[in-house]
């Protein structure tokens, strides 16, 4: 049997293949749960300080550490601030952040693997190892010193993880254009005569811009890690402002007396990060992407 | 009659869609194969052959599923088989040899090692004889040398040899069956010669019965006593060769058979328009309905039953009586020749030479001249305006090679292009003049590899025409309408994405594209290699008047004789990256001069009954051609001595316009 | 063959060489050298002029990043900014205890993980497969300080099992991280099992899949033979690549770890150090970990070019 045998009647453009593609997702169990986690979390982020109940600096000692009741629905914190309040709102920076430095990583990071898959050769080899010794350091260490001298503000820690998390994805860019520019399509453009650049933006890049929307829905995946990390330990967002890696290690050391407090920026943090990739994977099978996803027939 | 050793009953196959709707691959097959009997499984694409092979073993693909019947062997029903009496049967009594052997050895075992396995499971021998049964089996598999092979790693074979060992590891449980799926698919036409030749052998002196499946009708001509044509999951039918090859009853094969093109004949085949339904495509009424040349409105309706009719064929169709109508003589007139001579001539080869090695890069520092032995050496060749010259030559023969210096894609390492009998061609495309580039045009094998599949077919139009003529707008959406049509593709087309369309349709619009440009020659790298015989039949007759229209020349590379014997005027033979022979196609073909390709031409399966390959030489394969006398020294048949290790021969003309390389004189087969 | 093992280490080399470049650029590129980062406001004058005596900051850049590569080949690293410290022997008992935390995971983990990849591949989108690949997903995207405090609730809050925290010294013998060490080692193995299951799954998937099985299948190899003779060796000879990509990014997330479990190993001294902005320590710790990185992957290339014969036999021709 072949692929010849399951040919689609129907005619129709990009458009319809963008449509296909999220009907694709959504069709997959996994796929829909995920991508409705990450609309929730983009909507609350974006409404939260409109529909949040309490003031998430108000700080009352009397409150301290309350259980979950009808009015704190999650309970109070050590300082008494509503756990709910807090907990909606401790998603803002870190999506903020990461929503601006993932496409920068992508867009920096993929145009120059595209070059260098294009270029081949020594420039390529030599600008690899680069690459590769880039990698070779942990990416806490960079993110901490970066920190350290230049502060946590945000445009730092936007610069900062753009520029580092854009690394890894010259190699996914570079291994994509490499399987691209050897197909007969590519050779058949050189031969007709167009223009080198002409040739990156009409017949390589729509075909390296699926591996890439999967490198960028992972890339912004780690750079959630990373940012709730650093707040983890304390060189991230500053306290009052709520973040979830900042709840938890503030409410970590309490956790035998007021778990609540705990659990809320656990569960917040943890589904947002799933259902990132749990798109991601989705979105990977959809594009035909996944190696291990093969059709039946 | 004694029973049958396989039998199909009311078989039906079939997967469930992403929709959730079952749809079958195999319908309603009725099928008994008796012990000793080799019959053939012929079919396009998803006729599903392959898989009704396969569930003879019991063995469905993933996702597949039975929808209803059985399938017994030796009376045991398969699909009801517990897991260790499948184990039994399957290479034991029933042995599978399948397509791309060189995919099918695991790769991580020695050659020895995977047959060792096969007679432990399936033998009754002792195991201190297993060594000495193993090199037995290659022995019998004409495999030399099968002690050093049984060390190897399957990638270190040929593919004839990889063929070669799989058949062994069939034997090897001495089947009272074998199916063999595709066996001597992708194998060079030498190679399957005596592959094919080695299986019959077997079929006659074993008495095994076989299961041959393939959609080389050449091929099954050659071994099978009982042919079964499939069409859409389909037995539409079945009888002798006899019956088949020389008047088939039903419609599709008689469309089937004559879209096959003949090294015999010079003509081109006749084309079958359309394609098969998709499973679950086929409505209520015969699955060949939109394709046949003699549908009646009954026909829309009605499924066909298979049936017996008065010559002992069972076949499923209304209205057979009509289909002796069809008429299968190729209509066509052979091309008229284009002579090629100095003032008319588009290319002029002088001397070409192409080399694989990269020269060292501190070689090059210095400045020292490349000195390895180039893979292409000495081509000098013309092509004439609006000729068109077959360029064949089996894998690794540097065919495609040449096509791609000519179009500026490869560097060579020397000798002079001439394009249009005055200005000399750029080795690199980029320093071609604009001009240049528009009046040379490729298309490549496989139009999924030379589509882009994220543009749309407007926007694959659209690059040549932009760019050559700076169309735009209406204009450009006329010009592209109009190159749809001359392809025999709608305006509807231009919406489409490459995974929406058939290969043949694929395959026209790369065409199209060509064409866009209006170029004075057009470069066609194994353009239907990647076609079922009725599609490359139908791009074969769209090839032909194109260039009647507009007088344009190609340069038609194949593997396949006949396909080349079809459209070409001139042929130029090629074997290691050397010139062979070369003159006009009617010339070559009626009287080869050069050993090797009077190799190449008796090696050649054509569907006809009496065919039989003649097997000059071994099906040795080469790695790389030979650093000094002639290219095809350790292949030839006639060799004259040392003469042929030392010296390069020397060209000798046969007719006028008519050469082929060789030191013996005169060795043409008369 | 030897000639390809020994390409791949002078690219291993290289690309050590290319670190510690990047490392001494980026710390010369920072506003102010090692002395004012780590004496902050207080650098001025006097204490500013012996800090940078000490530490050789006097010198042109170019003579440090000698001396500096010079002693690192040596083992010398050097001195701490704070209280001038020899940095090997700070070093030195961190990075044993992070080899043994790692060690230990790799011990639980790989096994575990290629024992688990296998069973879910072949029980593919069967309820055991949809567990377990589940759980790994949540293992391998929520964040390591997620999953250790998750940890520490339930088996040292809640159950009460093992502590949840490490009070051992650094300079401890190692049988004194038990059972401290266990609760760190689980967080650990959770994070890095998940990675290296996920791509034996998908790699024994594929494997299933190609036309070599379904050749065996239908020579009637039995099931079991099939798993172990043919898909096996097949499967796991891309995940050696994976496990130690993954071992090496470790190294990345056991600094979260150990930071949340109090361990004394190399990543909590980074962290010191990096508030401290003990540059000479961080510089040190970078060229380590950037070493370690370097040879696990290059060890994973020459066990996979060892053990692949398509590579092995290819090379070997490459080289006549």
């Amino acid at each position: 049997m072949t692929s010849a045998a399951t040919i689609p009647e129907q005619s129709g453009g990009r458009l319809t293949k963008l449509y296909g593609v999220l009907k694709d997702i959504m069709s997959r169990p996994s796929g829909a749960i995920g991508l409705m986690l990450v609309m929730v979390h983009v909507v609350v982020a974006v409404a939260s300080p409109w529909i949040v109940p309490f003031d998430f600096k108000r700080v009352d000692v009397d409150l301290m550490l309350m259980p979950p009741d009808g009015g704190h629905w999650f309970g109070t914190d050590q300082l008494g601030r509503d756990v709910l309040t807090r907990t909606l709102m401790g998603g803002r920076e870190a999506m903020f952040v990461t929503a601006i430095a993932t496409p920068i990583a992508v867009c920096w990071g993929g145009f120059l693997g595209i070059l260098l898959g294009l270029a081949g050769g020594r420039i390529d080899d030599g600008l690899m190892r680069v690459v590769d010794a880039f990698l070779s350091l942990p990416w806490i260490l960079v993110m901490l010193l970066v920190i350290v001298i230049f502060g946590s503000s945000m445009p730092v820690l936007i610069a900062a993880l753009g520029f580092f998390y854009g690394v890894p994805v010259i190699r996914v860019a570079r291994a994509a254009a490499h399987t691209v520019v050897a197909r007969d399509f590519v050779v058949a453009a050189r031969a007709r005569g167009h223009g080198r650049l002409a040739i990156i933006r009409v017949e390589i890049l729509p075909n390296v811009l699926d591996a890439l929307m999967v490198e960028g829905a992972m890339r912004w995946s780690w750079m959630l890690l990373a940012f709730s990390s650093l707040s983890f330990l304390g060189f991230g967002v500053s306290p009052p402002t709520p973040d979830w890696g900042l709840m938890i290690a503030d409410a970590r050391s309490l956790m035998s007396v007021g778990p609540w407090a705990v659990l809320a920026p656990i569960v917040a943090l943890s589904s947002l990060i799933v259902g990132i990739n749990l798109t991601a994977d989705a979105l990977a099978k959809a594009l035909g992407i996944d190696r291990a996803q093969k059709a039946p027939v | 009659m004694e029973p049958a050793l396989i039998r199909f009953d009311d078989l039906s196959v079939g997967f469930t869609s992403r929709d959730g709707r079952l749809l079958p691959v195999l319908r309603h097959i009725s099928l008994a194969i008796a012990p000793g009997e080799t019959v053939g499984l012929v079919g396009e694409s998803g006729s599903g052959k392959s898989t009704l092979a396969l569930a003879a073993m019991g063995y469905l693909k993933r996702g597949l599923k039975v929808i209803s019947g059985t399938v017994t062997f030796a009376e045991q029903h398969m699909f009801s088989l517990g897991g260790s009496e499948l184990e039994r049967i399957r290479g034991g009594k029933l042995a599978l040899i399948p397509q791309n052997s060189g995919q099918s050895l695991t790769p991580t075992l020695r050659i020895g090692a995977q047959l060792t396995e096969a007679l432990r499971l399936h033998s009754k021998l002792d195991p201190a004889q297993f060594p000495a049964r193993t090199l037995d089996l290659l022995r019998q598999v004409r495999l030399p040398d099968p002690e050093a092979i049984i060390a190897r790693f399957p990638h270190e074979l040929s593919g004839g040899q990889q063929q070669r060992v799989a058949i062994a590891m069939a034997l090897a449980g001495e089947p009272k069956a074998l199916l063999l799926d595709e066996p001597t698919t992708g194998l060079d036409v030498t190679t399957q010669a005596h592959i094919l030749d080695l299986l019959s052998d077997i079929a006659q002196k074993s008495g095994m019965a076989m299961v041959y499946v393939s959609h080389d009708l050449g091929a099954i001509a050659r071994v099978c006593q009982r042919v079964v044509v499939m069409y859409a999951g389909e037995i539409v039918l079945e009888g002798t060769p006899a019956q088949i090859f020389k008047n088939p009853t039903h419609p599709y094969a008689r469309g089937l058979l004559a879209s096959i093109p003949r090294v015999s004949n010079a003509r081109l085949p006749v084309a079958l328009e359309g394609r098969p339904p998709a499973p679950g495509e086929a409505g209520q009424g015969c699955a060949f309905a939109d394709r046949c040349p003699i549908v009646q409105p009954v026909c829309r309706l009605e499924r066909p039953e298979l049936r017996a009719i008065a010559s002992g064929e069972w076949l499923r169709c209304h209205v057979p009586e009509l289909a002796q109508g069809i008429v299968m003589e190729p209509m066509t007139a052979p091309a008229p020749v284009a002579e090629a001579s100095s003032d008319t001539a588009i290319f002029t080869l002088s001397e070409l030479a192409i080399s694989y090695h990269q020269a060292n890069w501190f070689r090059q520092l210095l400045g020292q001249a490349d000195k390895s032995t180039p893979t292409v050496k000495d081509i000098s060749l013309t092509l004439a305006r609006g000729e068109t010259l077959g360029l064949v030559g089996e894998s690794g023969s540097g065919k495609s090679t040449i096509l791609k210096a000519l179009a500026g894609l490869t560097p060579r390492q020397s000798g002079t292009i001439a394009f249009d009998a005055t200005e000399d061609l750029a080795a690199n495309v980029d320093h071609r003049q604009p001009d240049q580039r528009r009046r040379i045009q490729l298309v490549f094998q496989n139009p999924d590899e030379s589509l882009n599949p994220r543009q749309t077919v407007a926007e694959i139009l659209a690059q040549p025409l932009r760019l050559y003529f700076g169309l735009s707008g209406q204009a450009l959406r006329a010009r592209m309408v109009e190159l749809l049509i001359q392809v025999r593709l709608g305006a509807h087309y231009l919406d489409r994405l490459p995974s929406q369309m058939s290969g043949g349709e694929k395959q026209r619009v790369a065409i199209a594209r060509a064409f866009a440009a209006e170029p004075d020659v057009v470069l066609c790298d194994e353009v239907t290699s990647a076609l079922d015989v009725s599609v490359q039949a139908a791009v074969l007759t769209l090839l032909d008047r194109l260039r009647r229209e507009r007088n344009t020349a190609y340069i038609f590379v194949s593997h396949d004789l006949a396909v080349v014997r079809a459209l070409a005027d001139r042929v130029a033979v090629l074997y290691q990256g050397r010139l062979c022979e070369i003159g006009r196609a009617s010339d070559v073909y009626a009287n080869p001069a050069h050993p090797y390709t009077q190799v190449l031409l008796s090696a050649i399966l054509e569907p006809e009954l009496a065919a039989r390959p003649k097997l000059m030489a071994a099906d040795v394969q080469e790695l790389s051609p030979p650093a000094k006398g002639c290219a095809c020294q350790r292949r030839c048949p006639l060799k004259v001595g040392m003469i042929c290790e030392t010296e390069t021969p020397p060209w000798q003309t046969v007719t006028p316009g008519h050469s082929f390389a060789c030191h013996k004189p005169n060795n043409s087969m008369g | 063959m030897v000639r390809l093992i020994l390409r791949r280490l002078g690219l291993g080399l290289i690309t050590v060489a290319l670190v510690t470049g990047i490392i001494f650029v980026a710390i010369e590129m920072l506003p102010g050298d090692a002395c004012v980062a780590y004496l902050e406001r207080d650098a001025v004058g006097q204490r500013l002029e012996n800090c940078r005596e000490q530490l050789g900051l006097n010198r042109p850049a170019i003579q440090r990043y000698g001396l500096w590569v010079g002693a690192a080949i040596r083992g010398d690293l050097g001195v701490s900014a704070s209280g001038g410290k020899d940095i090997a022997t700070l070093v030195g008992d961190r990075f044993r205890n992070t080899l043994l935390l790692a060690l230990c995971a790799i011990v639980a983990g790989v096994p575990l993980s290629l024992f688990l990849g296998v069973v879910t591949a072949l029980n593919r989108d069967k309820s055991a497969d949809l567990v377990v690949s589940s759980i790994a997903i949540l293992a391998m995207t929520i964040p390591e300080f997620v999953t250790a405090t998750v940890l520490i609730f339930v088996f040292s809050i809640w159950l009460e099992w093992v502590p949840g925290i490490v009070m051992t010294s650094a300079g401890a013998p190692v049988a004194a991280f038990f059972p401290e060490i266990v609760l760190p080692t689980a967080a650990l193995t959770l994070v890095m099992a998940a990675h290296i299951l996920r791509t034996v799954r998908s790699s024994v998937i594929e494997v299933m899949a190609s036309d070599y099985v379904q050749m065996a299948t239908l020579k009637g190899v039995p099931y079991w033979q099939i798993i172990f003779r043919h898909v096996l060796p097949n499967a796991l000879l891309p995940a050696i690549n994976v496990v130690a990509l993954t071992i090496a990014w470790l190294l990345g997330g056991v600094v979260v770890i150990e930071k949340v479990f109090n361990y004394p190993g190399l990543g909590r001294l980074m962290i010191d150090a990096i508030s401290d902005r003990d540059i000479p320590v961080v510089q040190a710790i970078a060229l380590i970990l950037a070493t370690v990185y370097v040879a696990v992957n290059l060890g994973a290339d020459v066990l996979t070019l060892l053990l692949n014969p398509r590579l092995r036999t290819l090379q070997m021709r490459g080289t006549r």
